[in-house]
């Protein structure tokens, strides 16, 4: 199964029943998979004028209760960028899956980057904070899709799948399960104010129609939802809470793997990068390569560098010119060697060879 | 063992269908892993079309096909893009009458094209013809494997005409290999 299709069959067994969305390369095969199997499960599917309104019918459908979701490349993801704050203010759960290509722009439709790693976390105005995930395989298409909506639910935050051409158009063997678990998300108790977080940081959820009145707005708002704009307090609380229910729960967020943790060298990646420091790892076993693989890039879990505690050099493959590596630089003191690559390929085990050579 | 088979022709002839067949048969029947990719763009149609398949015992890591040992080409443009520099140990097949040049490594010609079109009465079926060969020619997959991958892979009612294009595909292979 390809990639896309991987990722749209995750959505609908996650229980996603919402997709609006504008057609894009290399995205437009979850689109596409979306509108053929969506009406014939009660669900919608709804071709988009274009990204910004594809974003904000996901938004509203979210707030009908149900699981919602667009697809979309780099142009598309730059579009939707003003909506995305204000999924993240009005604490909507969405999934918003990019299937990067090279940019900047309209760049290279059917080649694969990893350039917006940081548009995803910083692209919209104002303080706030996200979700992402890193599929390095088809199967992980599936599995992370399916993470992701189980994510936005419980934090209420928009989630991010960032995929690329690579994983989205290859083909692979992939086990779908039965049913998967995903967790509910909490109902909004009675008593309790909309926009009132538990300890966690995070409100019950009361989507419309289900008797509860509640105001929804990108203003900043009080525990009613009502706007409260010029209270430094009132904006204080919110957008502080806004970070810290994503932040604070970093640990329970990660996911990632750990190979050779006494290594002296250590590689540093999400997505298909990681492909080719396995393959580099299997074909030279007794090197002590170290390798910290994320699949969750955003909260970005500083704890899991200080897993190699004999580290003497981080090396960073990406396929982009360095945006995650600032992330590792800034966390810890070795130095950390940035592999950058664009122009749509792959990172060849050759490639990665010559550059642990060179900085051993 | 690791294998990376790149299939290429011209955009219509059913160049990544085939990569697609042959990693289904590999990953599905065979009890094999593979990894399918392509190369396609908006020129694809009536231009050089690429696809590739890694097929391995083991899982595959790294996906890509960096220098392939296999080769299925089925145009001259495709030869000249994607199969001119292929590895002197390589095996290529070829559709003898659509392929003017010949590579220096191990190549069997396959007049493909012209039994689809002249024995099968179906010129689309050339592709399965070709896979047919590559099975016969280096056992890549099983016969079983492939041909239940393109009963999978073919519109219905074009199963027995398909099927029939892939068994001549395996006679041609093995004519070809015994030259």
């Amino acid at each position: 199964m390809q990639g896309n299709a991987a990722c749209a069959e995750g959505a609908l067994a996650a229980g996603c029943r919402f997709f609006g969305g504008y057609p894009i390369t290399p995205s437009t095969e979850i689109a596409e998979t979306m509108a053929r199997r969506l009406p014939k499960m009660g669900g919608v599917f709804i071709s988009m004028e274009d990204e910004l309104a594809s974003i904000a019918a996901v938004i509203g459908a979210a707030w009908t209760g149900a699981r919602a979701m667009t697809a979309t490349s780099g142009p598309g993801f730059s579009l939707m960028m003003e909506n995305i704050g204000y999924a993240a203010m009005t604490e909507t759960p969405c999934v918003i899956v990019n299937v990067q290509r090279g940019g900047p722009s309209t760049g290279q439709p059917t080649r694969a980057a990893q350039g917006d790693m940081l548009q995803c976390r910083f692209g919209s105005h104002g303080d706030y904070s996200i979700i992402a995930l890193t599929p390095n395989s088809v199967q992980e298409m599936f599995d992370l899709t399916v993470k992701a909506f189980d994510l936005a639910d419980r934090f209420r935050v928009p989630t991010f799948l960032m995929a690329d051409e690579i994983v989205g158009h290859m083909r692979e063997r992939v086990t779908i399960p039965d049913a998967v678990d995903v967790t509910s998300r909490r109902p909004l108790a009675e008593g309790c104010l909309p926009f009132e977080a538990g300890n966690d940081g995070v409100p019950g959820f009361a989507p419309f129609g289900l008797g509860r009145s509640v105001h929804v707005t990108g203003l900043t708002h009080d525990e009613r939802g009502y706007p409260d704009t010029t209270d430094p307090g009132a904006h204080d609380r919110l957008v502080r809470r806004l970070v810290a229910k994503v932040e604070s729960a970093r640990r329970d967020i990660a996911d990632y793997e750990v190979t050779n943790p006494d290594a002296e060298t250590v590689f540093v990646t999400y997505g298909p990068p990681s492909r080719t420091v396995e393959q580099v790892m299997r074909d030279r076993p007794d090197d002590s390569i170290g390798h910290l693989r994320l699949r969750v890039v955003w909260p970005f879990p500083e704890f899991a560098l200080q897993e190699f505690g004999n580290a003497k050099v981080f090396l960073m493959p990406e396929l982009n010119m360095g945006q995650m590596v600032r992330e590792v630089q800034r966390h810890v003191d070795q130095p950390v060697i940035p592999l950058e690559k664009i122009g749509g390929e792959l990172h060849t085990p050759a490639e990665l060879v010559r550059a642990l050579e060179a900085h051993r | 063992m690791r294998h990376e088979v790149r299939f290429s022709g011209y955009g219509g002839q059913g160049i990544i269908l085939s990569a697609v067949i042959l990693g289904r048969a590999a990953a599905l029947y065979d009890d094999k892993y593979a990894v399918q990719t392509q190369v396609y763009g908006p020129e694809a149609r009536g231009g050089a079309s690429m696809g590739q398949v890694v097929i391995d015992d083991a899982p595959i890591l790294y996906p890509e096909v960096a220098d392939p040992d296999i080769y299925v080409i089925m145009s001259q443009q495709g030869f000249e893009k994607y199969g001119v520099r292929a590895r002197p140990d390589a095996v290529m097949v070829l559709d003898a009458d659509l392929v003017r040049s010949r590579p220096a490594c191990r190549h069997h010609e396959v007049p493909a094209t012209a039994e689809a079109k002249e024995n099968l009465g179906r010129e689309i079926v050339a592709n399965i013809v070709m896979i047919g060969a590559l099975v016969a020619a280096t056992g890549i997959v099983s016969r079983e494997a492939i041909e239940r991958a393109v009963l999978d892979s073919v519109p219905r009612g074009t199963e027995d005409l398909n099927l029939r294009a892939l068994k001549r595909g395996f006679e041609l292979g093995e004519r070809a290999c015994n030259l």
